[in-house]
């Protein structure tokens, strides 16, 4: 397959920061442009691509290569850290992030394919520096021992809550069972996450 | 992770060019690919994104024909929430319902979840070169084999992991499969394949092969179906075992249907001594215990998995009777 341009092969963790879209980029986007469809699919420089996403409303476009997740594209690009990787391997729910509205695995997701979506994090939920009900509702109701799965529990818990703002415990319990604590604070989670219903 | 080609078509039939050309492997949601790639299991050089292809028929269910059209790339969580499936095709919706996590459903499509790759720990373990990895050994046979396969075994002795795939078997689907500018419908018995034919693969899938969807036959007005699984931890896992039931009932008595198994073989398994028992159960006739009976005949189960043989008749026997119900 031709590529239009030098294969860009920056260190797992240094990407290039584009600053505006250049022609190499525009042209990339596309990936196998309309161009392509009678003969040839051509591919971009391997193993990079350009990213165009919104990240808590503020919209950023990167270089970043294939394998990139958008865990480590969160955490190591854009200093959004509030989002932990425990597992890495999609199973621990530490990670959670919306995606479009939904709550997908961030460590699971490759970056790539965020293009042209929303994500939001935990540190998207809050005003400032003032909580958002939902993570007040963990304080209060100490939702949380170590914490450090915390901020997946609050994603995974607002999208339930979106989908379904009067859950009943066992809905609670299922939208929930992607999530690990292994505090073992669920009893106080699901406090937490009833104490919601019909407050938002 | 090691770094690869994304290749990114913008529809099918570009994807379709793309696979012919390259030994790409295809990506729906990526849940399990990701893992494999992460764990080296697979190093392509290059993946195909199939959730870049704009074509409607990839992500939409419709009725027509007396068939469903369900695309490769709808996720588990639609197929989960969808009312046409909870009415008509319930196994499907519960199959569906019962996999991963809201996260992976969110994410899974239906396409890669019946091309997703076994679970067995040796497979999954870099550090073993097993049979199904192109090595010499079936390290199961002497090593830990608690949740692998107890009929269809040998050489190697997996169980195929998909949920979906057991409900849409017991259904008599067909996958649609593409190659090229042509596409091809494929029994969904005929598409996944017993170790003693290759254990390196699951599926009939050839080079430039992928799945663009499936097509579910129209259940009759009289047919109830439901899927029953039984997990090691009930938050989520994999089946270890499952059982979708199919059946078609009248005055409360079983006029016929499909068992269909997971969990209990290499392949989705369709368990023809259990489908035939089923016919006349009903009103005062219970005979449970005969049902069950005929379940997993020839199971030949391995040193640490006897258990599934019965906790499969118990679990067939608890479908049926609440099916009866229904």
């Amino acid at each position: 397959m031709p590529t239009r341009d030098k294969p860009v092969d920056p260190g797992r963790r240094t990407f290039i920061k584009t600053l505006g879209v250049g022609v190499a980029g525009a042209t990339a986007v596309g990936a196998m442009g309309p161009e392509a469809d009678a003969e040839e699919s051509p591919a971009l420089p391997a193993g990079t691509q350009i990213l165009d996403l919104t990240v808590n409303g503020k919209r950023h476009r990167l270089h970043v290569e294939s394998r990139t997740t958008l865990a480590e594209l969160l955490r190591d690009e854009l200093g959004f850290t509030g989002t932990k990787v425990a597992c890495n391997r999609g199973m621990c729910g530490t990670c959670t992030v919306l995606l479009d509205g939904l709550a997908v695995y961030s460590c699971h997701t490759l970056a790539l394919d965020a293009h042209g979506k929303q994500v939001l994090t935990v540190e998207g939920l809050m005003k400032g520096e003032e909580l958002h009900p939902l993570q007040q509702a963990f304080v209060d109701h100490d939702g949380l021992q170590c914490g450090y799965c915390t901020p997946g529990q609050v994603m995974a818990a607002e999208a339930l809550l979106r989908e379904n703002p009067e859950p009943s415990r066992a809905d609670i319990e299922a939208g929930m069972a992607g999530n690990l604590c292994r505090c073992g604070a669920y009893p106080k989670i699901i406090e937490s996450i009833e104490s919601m219903k019909g407050g938002r | 992770m090691r770094n690869f080609t994304y290749l990114q078509p913008e529809n099918l039939k570009q994807a379709a060019k793309a696979l012919e050309k390259n030994e790409a492997m295809v990506m729906g949601g990526g849940t399990d690919l990701l893992d494999l790639l992460k764990m080296d299991i697979a190093a392509p050089e290059q993946v195909l994104n199939l959730k870049s292809a704009g074509d409607a028929e990839l992500r939409t269910i419709e009725e027509k024909d007396d068939k469903l059209r369900i695309g490769g790339l709808v996720t588990l969580a639609e197929l989960a929430a969808d009312d046409r499936l909870r009415r008509s095709y319930t196994v499907l919706q519960e199959a569906a319902a019962a996999a991963a996590t809201p996260q992976l459903r969110n994410a899974g499509t239906l396409g890669g979840n019946l091309c997703q790759r076994p679970r067995c720990w040796y497979f999954r373990d870099p550090e073993f070169s097993c049979l199904r990895k192109g090595g010499d050994t079936c390290f199961a046979i002497d090593g830990r084999n608690k949740f692998h396969c107890v009929v269809g075994g040998g050489p190697c002795y997996i169980v195929h992991p998909s949920d979906t795939a057991v409900a849409l078997l017991a259904l008599g689907a067909e996958v649609r499969v593409r190659k090229g500018g042509k596409t091809r419908s494929v029994p969904i018995g005929e598409f996944f394949v017993l170790p003693e034919v290759d254990p390196q693969r699951e599926t009939i899938l050839g080079d430039g092969e992928f799945v663009v969807g499936v097509e579910v036959p129209a259940p009759g007005r009289d047919t109830r179906s439901s899927y029953t699984k039984f997990k090691f931890r009930e938050g989520w896992d994999f089946a270890v075992v499952s059982v979708a039931l199919v059946m078609d009932k009248a005055g409360g008595i079983v006029r016929g249907g499909t068992v269909a198994l997971g969990g209990v073989a290499p392949v989705p398994w369709l368990d023809a001594g259990g489908s035939a028992a089923l016919a006349g159960i009903g009103g005062q006739d219970r005979r449970l215990d005969a049902f069950a009976g005929a379940l997993l005949a020839g199971a030949e189960p391995m040193t640490e998995n006897e258990f599934k043989v019965p906790l499969t008749r118990n679990l067939a026997k608890r479908a049926l009777v609440e099916l009866l119900d229904r």
